[in-house]
């Protein structure tokens, strides 16, 4: 049984299945980050996948491209998260509803 | 040196602009005779220009700039002899106003912002005069009527100066549509404004239905600035500017706006019998009303206002009967005259410390010499005395009306009678300012005006006296001057030998029998008393005012009202909060989808997201 491209189509929707969940579900954003990443990685399996599967190297670039966007929301989403947290001692993101129209 | 005729219109547009921003600074007398030297250069300049057309030189078009060559009008100025005549009469009399109001605007708070307007007067005429369009002779002609509703209502603070200023400039709208209208019928016709080539092709190209409608629509115009039936009633009032205002309107500009634009568009007046005979009989009408009027006015002014009319309707008969060249003759004597009469009325009134009622003077020759002595001569000449102007230019018009023959000839009888009424209001007009016994109180001191102000009197006198010999039967002087401007017009004159001298014979006597009874009413000591009957519907202009008012104000009025206590309010404000509330309740019901919830957004996206991937599934064939 050889392990074809649907293999790791299958997989990466499984894993991206499973971080929407998360962060649909979760109310502690800091799990929603990690779910957020999973959803991130499991797109870049694809990515990865498709390109290997055509012989393209876009596809190894979109994933580069992909970790580098996550870095950078990481780092501004951490921050507003410890800043929360410091002021209201819970990462709890339904608490956060001021905009409510 | 034909190159420098730009000048004409720039400097007095220049000393408006300056008076204007900076008069202040200029402060009183000097604003007055930088003003009165930006008209009077111009004067100059035009002399100059005029010279080679006594040789028979040929017209000259001097291109300035493009504007709109769509429609054939470009700032371009037309010089032949007609608008050399113009411009020499707005030019020469305005300057010598101008010297006048030095004198005469002494002491007023806004001294310089009036010199400011003067000058934009005086330009916007010599726009219209000088312009080889009509779209250029529109801008002029509707820059008069502004200048005109800035100075009628200089003393704005006074509810009546004000009124009368509105009352001009509405009034002159009206006009101006009938002009404007005309103005797209000619476009429509000939695809250009351009007078050379509108009055060139008119005779090939037009037909006399559309030539009637032009000339009819331009003759509405002419009525709206030359002051004739039916919108004649904002000149009376436009008495509450300035006295040098209302000699400028008078004589100088404004009121000759219209028969000056009729004789340009000779060549179409001419096409459209109807037209003319309307125009005359209009002229003729307006002439014998307005003189009727000014028997019974007690304000000096008012008299004057209504002897203008009646004058303006002599020109207007004039060229309704083709006899263009006597209109323009009586357009300039007329200048002369009664910028004169104005001015020593101006001269009179500023002695009598601003009383204009002529029952509270009288006696006044012994206080005011130079006054007395030049007002004569307009006296004279309005009335057709040989061989003052007036005599050879009315009878000149009526020479040409008899000659017409025919209808005409009641259009004769009128000026007949109208010349022996005009003759008897101005005799009333002088006996009661200048001779019986005075009338005013103690306090007013009535003395003589400052040089700035007779000198202007007595060079209007001696042209008033003279100017009639430029055109005399013996010698057609003016005639043969404006030729080239009339160039294939078929002009009707006078007739010559023995009936020429009947008819001048019969306007002399008549003149003298006009003297005559109104030395015999008011010059024998006792005054008539004066009131009621005839004497109120004459003082009240016939309720022509109160007609109108009744007629077309209230109505308007009425509608205005209804536009604006019930239209604006329920339609107009309506629409717009209808639309405002509109926007907010559609608004209030969308609020509860932002739920402040971060995940109820993440949801959201998570169903778009969805949505769009079955979507191009579903595009794709995959069901």
């Amino acid at each position: 049984m050889t392990v074809t491209v649907a293999w790791y189509m299958v997989f990466a929707a499984v894993l991206f299945s499973m971080g929407a969940a998360g962060v649909l579900l979760r109310r502690n954003a800091l799990v929603m980050f990690m779910s957020i990443e999973l959803m991130l990685n499991s797109v870049n399996l694809t990515f990865v996948a498709a390109g290997s599967e055509m012989g393209l190297i876009e596809g190894q670039v979109a994933a580069l491209f992909v970790m580098v966007v996550a870095a950078a929301e990481v780092t501004v989403g951490l921050a507003i998260l410890v800043a929360v947290f410091r002021r209201r001692s819970t990462a709890n993101v339904d608490t956060l509803s001021e905009l409510k129209g | 040196m034909i190159d420098y005729l730009w000048l004409l219109i720039a400097l007095p547009f220049l000393g408006a602009a300056t008076l204007i921003l900076f008069g202040k600074r200029i402060g009183e007398p000097a604003s007055g005779w930088l003003a009165s030297a930006l008209v009077a250069i111009p004067f100059v300049i035009a002399a100059i220009l005029t010279v080679p057309f006594l040789d028979a030189a040929e017209p000259e078009t001097v291109f300035l700039f493009e504007w709109i060559p769509m429609v054939g009008a470009n700032a371009s100025l037309l010089w032949d002899p007609l608008s050399a005549l113009m411009t020499l009469i707005v030019t020469g009399v305005g300057s010598l106003i101008h010297l006048y109001s030095v004198g005469y605007m002494h002491g007023d708070e806004r001294y310089p912002r009036f010199f400011g307007y003067m000058n934009l007067f005086i330009g916007s005429m010599l726009t219209l005069v000088l312009a080889d369009n009509f779209g250029l002779m529109f801008v002029g002609w509707e820059l008069v009527g502004l200048s005109s509703y800035l100075l009628i209502s200089f003393w704005f603070t006074k509810p009546s100066a004000a009124a009368a200023g509105k009352k001009a400039f509405i009034v002159n709208r009206i006009g101006d549509w009938g002009f404007l209208v005309g103005l797209m019928l000619i476009f429509a016709a000939f695809g250009t404004l351009d007078f050379g080539v509108v009055f060139g092709e008119a005779h090939g190209l037009l037909s006399v239905g559309m030539a009637t409608a032009i000339t009819l629509l331009l003759f509405v115009g002419a009525t709206g600035k030359s002051a004739q039936i039916p919108l004649y009633i904002w000149l009376p009032d436009a008495m509450e500017g300035p006295t040098p205002v209302s000699a400028l309107i008078h004589a100088a500009t404004m009121v000759t706006a219209g028969v000056y634009m009729i004789a340009r568009s000779a060549a179409l007046f001419e096409l459209a019998p109807v037209t003319l005979a309307i125009v005359a009989s209009v002229g003729a009408a307006t002439a014998l009303l307005a003189a009727t009027i000014a028997i019974g006015q007690r304000d000096i002014k008012r008299v004057l206002a209504y002897s203008t009319i009646s004058q303006l309707g002599y020109m207007v008969m004039a060229v309704g009967i083709t006899a263009f060249t006597a209109g323009i003759f009586h357009l300039m004597t007329h200048a002369f005259f009664k910028a004169l009469l104005f001015l020593g009325a101006g001269s009179v009134i500023h002695a009598m410390s601003n009383e204009q009622d002529m029952w509270k003077m009288g006696g006044l020759r012994k206080y005011m010499r130079v006054t007395f002595v030049t007002m004569a001569f307009g006296w004279l000449a309005i009335s057709g005395l040989f061989p003052l102007a007036g005599f050879w230019s009315k009878d000149e018009i009526l020479g040409a009306a008899f000659a017409k023959g025919g209808f005409f000839l009641i259009l004769w009888l009128v000026g007949i009678v109208t010349a022996l009424i005009t003759a008897f209001y101005m005799t009333r007009l002088m006996i009661l300012t200048f001779f019986g016994e005075k009338r005013w109180d103690e306090d007013a001191h009535p003395h003589e005006s400052p040089w700035t102000m007779t000198v202007p009197l007595i060079v209007l006198a001696a042209l008033s006296a003279g100017a009639g010999l430029l055109n005399t039967p013996v010698r057609l002087a003016l005639e043969h001057f404006l030729e080239p401007s009339f160039e294939g017009i078929h002009q009707v004159h006078p007739p010559g030998g023995f009936t020429l001298w009947g008819l001048a014979l019969a306007s002399l006597v008549v003149v003298v029998i006009g003297i005559a009874i109104a030395y015999h009413r008011y010059g024998r000591g006792t005054l008539p008393t004066e009131e009621g009957g005839y004497w109120a519907a004459a003082l009240d202009g016939y309720g022509v005012d109160a007609f109108y008012g009744a007629v077309i104000v209230a109505p308007g009025r009425a509608i205005a009202t209804w536009l604006a206590m019930f239209f604006d309010l329920t339609v107009v404000d309506g629409a717009v909060n209808g639309l405002g509330s509109a926007v907010r309740s559609f608004g209030s019901t969308l609020r509860v989808l932002q739920t402040g919830w971060v995940r109820s957004y993440a949801a959201g996206i998570v169903a778009g997201s969805l949505g769009v991937v079955l979507w191009l599934l579903w595009q794709g064939g995959a069901f």
